[in-house]
């Protein structure tokens, strides 16, 4: 490496005192590191299978046998929600990936080559941007059928433009700094510049980005299996829980309900504050 | 951002002495609505193909998938394949779909027996009541909220507004519907839990909720922008200039800050036609409203592929429109960002 280029986990760690020892910061982090252990381990951590019906407890309060109440089936809820869990994070997970590997690949095309190229990019991003990312999701299962698998291909497309807009302004203003100049009269060919030090140089900024898409994607996701079309029953997923407790809830019985609900905002609150700390620290924006 | 407020508004204060020679109808205006629309037009058009050649992507033929779910009698297939006209080549196809798209025939329903245009116009009024109520809460209680921040920026009461916003801002629509039923029309009994009523009164008094339902997330976006737009007018020169004439602060306020903040929260505002249309699916669904995003979502639980194409068309199209409508609008609002294109 001729560059010192500083990673993101350096930038991370150099930052300031202050930020470092945020409370709110820390908070978050452990949040959603308690949720992904939990989603990771859930069959060491949840006391009943998922499925576990239990006669004599339904819609029960919480006891001791059961922490969090159980549903209308009597299952119960913690078991639920910690299985919940798997589907409920890997789903942004990948939506976040997805999205991040094709903006950024074509936010490079865009803001590298210029022209044409970037001409039709961006009229293919202004159409994209016409269809809300929910939209996309929804008519992806109406043509490829229910389940996370088309929910999250079409996610990753629709959040693609947002981080390729973010890239290729990026790129556009690394193109101009001294050192592409340099390695170019050193005779580097320009796809070995573009994906070798310009795409490593915008990389951490573009990341802490696609961190804020995490809460949005989730919230969207456990929208779509609200709506019965995200991931089908008897997965246990956390939107496709409060749709079967909407039932229960009329009746008065609003636990089934609630626990998947605070989950949900739980893990979008702690996502949005580390992807808001991560950008802060990297100083994210546009260089002028 | 690269400019700093001075250089802005030394240039605002040249073009704004500029504008008035240069007229309302100019030739330049003229070129910039026309390449406006053209625009539309465009984005409008690719949008259909890929509405319409999404089809193409499912694997097996086209009638099978039209008919998932339903009996493959021999009469249906030839009906649908006619209906479609699945014999023709697919630029066929989509010309006629387009056609008839252009003229507000979407083809016929597989579940209701209907034309795709009735079952739509049936649901039509509740979705637009729901985005009405929905639109006038955001902009009553998110502009109020980012007023009150930025006129207190600093103090216990901007801090408070923030906190509120942050907390709002994680609540998705389907949680937001759950906890209002659960504590207004369960517990309290105050509003009903399920449909969208009789009449237009009784229709208002369903729709209360679930507008608070719909409006959390967009009472955010609209009351952040605003407290920014404003803190960034407040720190201008000519506000400064204004308090120094003597101007009342409420006239400062309402002629110099607000006007010139309204900018950025026009343009939010047109990203949140179509955030509505798509998020009522959400809350259709939890307060049971027969609107059309309930009706998309039980068309496409019912393999009902020619609704979905139309709704989906219908909202992108609403988006792309207001849009428009608020680009176009902005130099009224804002002479400034007129003179601005013009001279680039």
């Amino acid at each position: 490496m001729t560059t010192p280029t500083p990673t993101l986990a350096v930038k991370v760690l150099r930052a300031p005192r202050a930020h470092r020892t945020s409370l709110v910061f820390a908070i978050a982090c452990g949040v959603v590191a308690v949720m992904t252990l939990a989603a990771v381990f859930a069959p060491f951590v949840a006391p009943y299978p998922p499925d576990a019906v239990d006669f004599t407890a339904v819609n029960a309060g919480p006891s001791a046998a059961h922490w969090l109440g159980t549903d209308g089936l009597g299952r119960d809820l913690l078991s639920r929600l910690v299985y919940g869990a798997r589907t409920a994070l890997l789903g942004p997970l990948l939506v976040v990936i997805g999205s991040t590997i094709i903006g950024m690949l074509l936010g490079l095309l865009a803001g590298w080559r210029g022209g044409w190229i970037d001409a039709v990019l961006g009229r293919v991003f202004d159409v994209l941007f016409a269809f809300p990312s929910l939209l996309l999701a929804i008519m992806a299962v109406a043509l490829f059928g229910k389940g996370l698998v088309a929910p999250v291909i079409a996610m990753s497309i629709a959040y693609a433009p947002f981080v390729a807009r973010l890239t290729r302004a990026l790129v556009k203003a690394e193109r101009t700094r001294p050192y592409v100049a340099a390695y170019r009269v050193q005779g580097f060919g320009g796809a070995w510049i573009a994906f070798r030090r310009v795409l490593p140089n915008v990389t951490p900024i573009v990341g802490a980005q696609s961190t804020l898409n995490f809460g949005y994607v989730l919230a969207e996701l456990a929208g779509l299996s609200f709506l019965g079309l995200g991931v089908q029953p008897p997965t246990p997923d956390w939107g496709a829980m409060i749709n079967e407790a909407q039932s229960g809830v009329a009746g008065g019985y609003f636990l089934p309900a609630i626990v998947p609900a605070v989950a949900v905002v739980l893990v979008v609150v702690a996502v949005n504050i580390i992807g808001e700390e991560l950008s802060d620290r990297i100083g994210g924006g546009v260089p002028a | 951002m690269a400019l700093d407020s001075r250089t802005v508004s030394v240039a605002a204060r040249e073009a704004a002495a500029e504008a008035p020679r240069r007229g309302r109808w100019s030739a330049a205006g003229v070129r910039r609505v026309a390449g406006k629309l053209g625009g539309l037009a465009l984005t409008l058009f690719l949008a259909s193909l890929l509405v319409f050649f999404s089809r193409f992507l499912v694997p097996g033929d086209p009638v099978s998938f039209l008919l998932r779910g339903r009996k493959p009698s021999p009469e249906a297939v030839a009906q649908v394949t006619a209906q479609y006209g699945l014999d023709l080549p697919p630029w066929q196809q989509y010309l006629n779909w387009l056609g008839g798209a252009l003229t507000g025939d979407f083809g016929r329903s597989l579940q209701y027996r209907q034309d795709v245009s009735t079952v739509i116009g049936e649901r039509l009024p509740v979705t637009l009541m729901l985005v009405v109520m929905s639109g006038l809460l955001i902009a009553i209680v998110g502009l109020s909220a980012g007023v009150v921040a930025a006129l207190n920026k600093g103090r216990p009461l901007d801090r408070l507004t923030l906190i509120g916003l942050t907390v709002l801002s994680a609540i998705p629509s389907f949680v937001g519907s759950i906890v209002l039923i659960a504590i207004f029309a369960v517990q309290l009994g105050w509003f009903p839990t399920f449909g969208s009523g009789q009449g237009f009164g009784d229709m208002v008094y369903h729709l209360v909720l679930p507008s608070i339902a719909l409006a959390i997330v967009f009472v955010v976006l609209v009351g952040k922008v605003t407290r920014s737009s404003m803190v960034e007018q407040l720190g201008r020169e000519h506000v400064e200039v204004a308090t120094s004439r003597g101007l009342k602060r409420a006239t400062v306020i309402r002629r110099h800050v607000f006007r010139n903040a309204l900018g950025p929260i026009l343009t939010v505002s047109g990203v949140l036609v179509a955030g509505l249309l798509v998020a009522s699916t959400i809350v259709e669904a939890a307060f049971g409203l027969a609107g059309i995003g309930s009706l998309l979502v039980q068309s496409v639980d019912r393999l009902d592929f020619p609704v979905v194409q139309a709704i989906v068309m219908l909202v992108v199209t609403a988006f792309v429109v207001v849009n428009a409508i608020v680009d176009l609008a902005e130099p009224w609002i804002d002479p400034r960002s007129a003179a601005g294109a013009s001279a680039r």
